[in-house]
């Protein structure tokens, strides 16, 4: 027979072992032997490794010294290397009194970096948002214009540099990679093997032979007389090379919609460019965006491969501060600094792509 | 019954012929073609006449020629007497000696990772990642960088080597390792391996079938074990143990005998590996994470231990899902290991850098580079598409 309970016996709280700080060990840390031994393992290793690198990052480090004398004296890392080159570093031989230009320059790409994370911006304003950045970002780094004087592109280095060769990678590169992509899936059989041609031929090579190619064969290319500047020869390089990869991630969202789209389209009557420009390419590129951030990362990280045909980027603004005889030891510093900039940068851009990945998926639901 | 309003008419109206797609993809391509070609002429055309001004000689005739430069490693043997083809082989091999040791390293690195990051141990999931999120991040040529300065800089000079284990000396001039001497003693050896390597395969097939055919559980792990070391052991002993090992001595300035390699290909070998493993981590992680919860579930529920689950259920099914972006990240890792040349250690861009600055060759050296990186993408994305194929879905 049921019976009915009029006044259930309260239940009893969970057992202290498994809630609060001591279940959060015991789930977390030590949920078996195996896990244990893990556990203990690690926090052996962690404290034989992080007490002395502490002690070496802050405790027993140089932050101010009149001289690299004080730093070998120490035991630290010698952060006060830092504070003497730091300009050399970030702005690689550009012309010491007018640094502020390269400054400016370099926020306002990364104003316009910032504003283009916006969703809300993802329409025509992109384009003046994009053209406003990289004009005043010219103006201040060439000056010659509003009487500033002019800046000769060989001392133009440093993140500034970094930057630019990235940003303007990007932006050259996107166009030509929608036609590329294009010319791809396209039923012409001529312009599907040119495209597939260059896409693979680009995407099978690495960067650097492509950055040799510029720096030595760019120069033959042109008539006799002709010279190109090697800051332009690599962002050419660079823009060649960005438009393959490019061109597959926004392959790979166009073979993500389904066919209905296309004959949708046929239904309506329009014709090809109209149907890429109205139905096609805004979703394909809404879903590739996510991994066109990807590939921005990359290429940021790989505009550091100008350094290898003497480019100042900041890789090699970095090996020239530490070509100062007196500080040279001090290496380890100097590349942690710089790769605490990349790591800034692209640990960023990655957590805004995983964002775009979450809130992007959630609208398509819908 | 309605009516239709209007009936289409029979025959559609004629149509202009420019407005014909086949006529339209015809001009279309013919156009993109006629400008392609005529880019190609321009550029084809300056070349010609800036080579004939420069007075260099086209053509792949230098390659005979001899180099001139000493390479600081190679796979064979190599002397400055020797042709520049020689030393674009000796650059070949180097590139595909640290890209093959590279990807065995970054897979077992990463996969080790990648399922550290899916641990349920708080401590070593957070480790995992945080691996991943710096390696990750930092450009790669930096990486080489800084290890190549920490070799170089941080590690004893060779009087104060290390040895981390006997006969294994790490210092400022790179590693040294025993190696086996060869003697001619060792064949019966080698013959004997060979014959339980063949027995242990037999007799895995036969187990196998005994398993499709009655449903018993394979025994592999012991017979196996026992097939392949007691012959091999019994006659290591019978012959007088023929093996002996050439361990480096420290000799007055340096360390002699055994094997070596250079600060420059283990600073190249330990930044890829590193770099890369940190992509294949995410990779295998993703893979893993992407079989459906279901699965598990599911071979839980026919009682499988979660060892098996992972080993039968689980794992097939990831690698379906690992293996075609893994594939482009060992080619990535052959490409990234054109990066040599920042360090110095003599791989094909650095040999063709090289011989570019010393001939003038600019066109044909970059065809050479191109070339090579070209075959070896397309050899390994043939080989890793056989190998995926063969790992599909097969679907009725």
């Amino acid at each position: 027979m049921p019976s009915i309970v009029k006044n259930p016996t309260p239940p009893r709280p969970a057992p202290l072992a498994s809630v609060g700080v001591l279940g959060w060990l015991r789930t977390n840390l030590f949920n078996g032997w195996w896990n244990s031994l893990l556990t203990v393992l690690f926090l052996a290793l962690l404290a034989w490794v992080v007490p002395p690198m502490l002690d070496w990052l802050v405790f027993s480090a140089v932050f101010r010294a009149d001289g690299p004398a004080d730093c070998r004296a120490a035991d630290g890392a010698c952060w006060a290397f830092l504070e003497v080159k730091y300009r050399l570093i970030i702005f690689g031989r550009y012309p010491f009194d007018e640094q502020w230009r390269p400054l400016v320059g370099m926020l306002a790409l990364i104003a316009m970096a910032l504003a283009s994370c916006d969703r809300r911006n993802w329409n025509i304003r992109l384009l003046f948002i994009w053209a406003a950045g990289l004009s005043v970002f010219f103006i201040l780094m060439g000056g010659g214009v509003f009487g500033l004087t002019p800046v000769r592109t060989t001392l133009w280095g440093g993140l500034p540099l970094t930057l630019m060769l990235a940003f303007i990678g990007i932006a050259a590169a996107f166009p030509i990679s929608i036609l590329l992509a294009l010319g791809r899936r396209s039923n012409l059989p001529l312009i599907r093997a040119l495209c597939i041609g260059y896409i693979e031929l680009i995407r099978g090579v690495p960067l650097i032979t492509l950055l040799f190619m510029a720096s030595f064969m760019l120069p033959l290319f042109m008539p006799t007389g002709v010279s190109i500047d090697a800051v332009l020869r690599a962002q050419v390089a660079i823009i060649i090379f960005a438009a393959a990869y490019l061109a597959e991630v926004i392959r790979g969202g166009l073979q993500a919609l389904p066919k209905g789209q296309y004959e949708a389209a046929d239904a309506l009557g329009l014709g090809y460019w109209k149907t890429q420009q109205l139905i096609i390419l805004p979703q394909a590129l809404k879903i590739a965006i996510p991994p066109i951030v990807n590939t921005f990362i990359g290429l940021f990280k790989d505009t550091s491969l100008v350094a290898i045909v003497s480019l100042t980027d900041l890789v090699l603004a970095t090996r020239q501060a530490l070509g100062d005889p007196e500080w040279r030891q001090f290496f380890i510093e100097a590349y942690m600094f710089i790769m605490f900039i990349y790591w800034i940068f692209c640990y960023f851009m990655s957590k805004y792509s995983q964002y775009l990945e979450r809130v992007l998926s959630t609208t398509r639901r819908a | 019954m309605a009516q239709p309003l209007s009936r289409p008419p029979k025959t559609a109206a004629p149509v202009a012929w420019w407005r014909n797609p086949t006529v339209r993809g015809i001009l279309a391509q013919a156009l993109v073609l006629g400008v392609v070609a005529l880019v190609i002429f321009y550029f084809v055309d300056n070349t010609l006449t800036n080579l004939e001004e420069r007075r260099i000689r086209t053509g792949f005739s230098f390659l005979e020629q001899e180099a001139g430069f000493a390479i600081g490693e190679s796979v064979i043997s190599f002397s400055p007497s020797d042709s520049y083809a020689r030393a674009f082989t000796v650059g070949v091999l180097n590139t595909l000696k640290v890209s093959l040791i590279g990807i065995v390293l970054a897979t077992l690195l990463g996969v080790l990772i990648g399922i550290a990051r899916l641990s349920s141990n708080w401590l070593v999931a957070k480790l995992a990642s945080t691996y991943v999120e710096i390696t990750r991040n930092v450009p790669l040529l930096l990486q080489l960088f800084f290890w190549y300065a920490v070799i170089t800089i941080m590690l004893p000079s060779v009087r104060q080597a290390l040895e981390p284990l006997p006969g294994v000396v790490l210092s400022k001039s790179g590693l040294q390792f025993p190696v086996l001497i060869y003697d001619p003693s060792q064949i019966p050896l080698l013959i004997v391996l060979g014959l339980s390597l063949v027995a242990a395969v037999v007799y895995r097939q036969r187990e196998k079938r005994i398993q499709l055919a009655t449903g018993r559980e394979p025994r592999l792990l012991l017979p196996i074990l026992a097939i392949m070391l007691v012959p091999v052991t019994l006659t290591y002993f019978v012959l007088g143990a023929p093996l002996e090992f050439d361990v480096p001595e420290f000799q007055r300035f340096n360390y002699r005998g055994g094997g070596s390699v250079t600060p420059e290909f283990l600073a190249l070998l330990l930044g890829l590996s590193i770099y890369t493993a940190g992509f294949i981590a995410e990779i295998v992680r993703s893979g893993i994470l992407g079989v459906p919860w279901g699965q598990t579930e599911a071979s839980a529920a026919l009682g499988f231990r979660r060892t098996l689950q992972l080993r039968l259920v689980i794992l097939p099914q990831a690698l379906r899902i690992i293996v075609p972006p893994t594939t482009s990240q060992y080619l990535n890792l052959t490409k990234n290991s054109s990066l040599a040349v920042a360090i110095g250690y003599p791989d094909l861009v650095s040999v063709a850098n090289t011989s570019l600055n010393q001939t003038g060759q600019a066109i044909e050296c970059i065809a050479i580079m191109m070339a090579v990186y070209l075959s070896i993408s397309l050899l390994i994305s043939a080989y890793m598409n056989w190998y995926n194929k063969r790992i599909a879905l097969v679907e009725r």
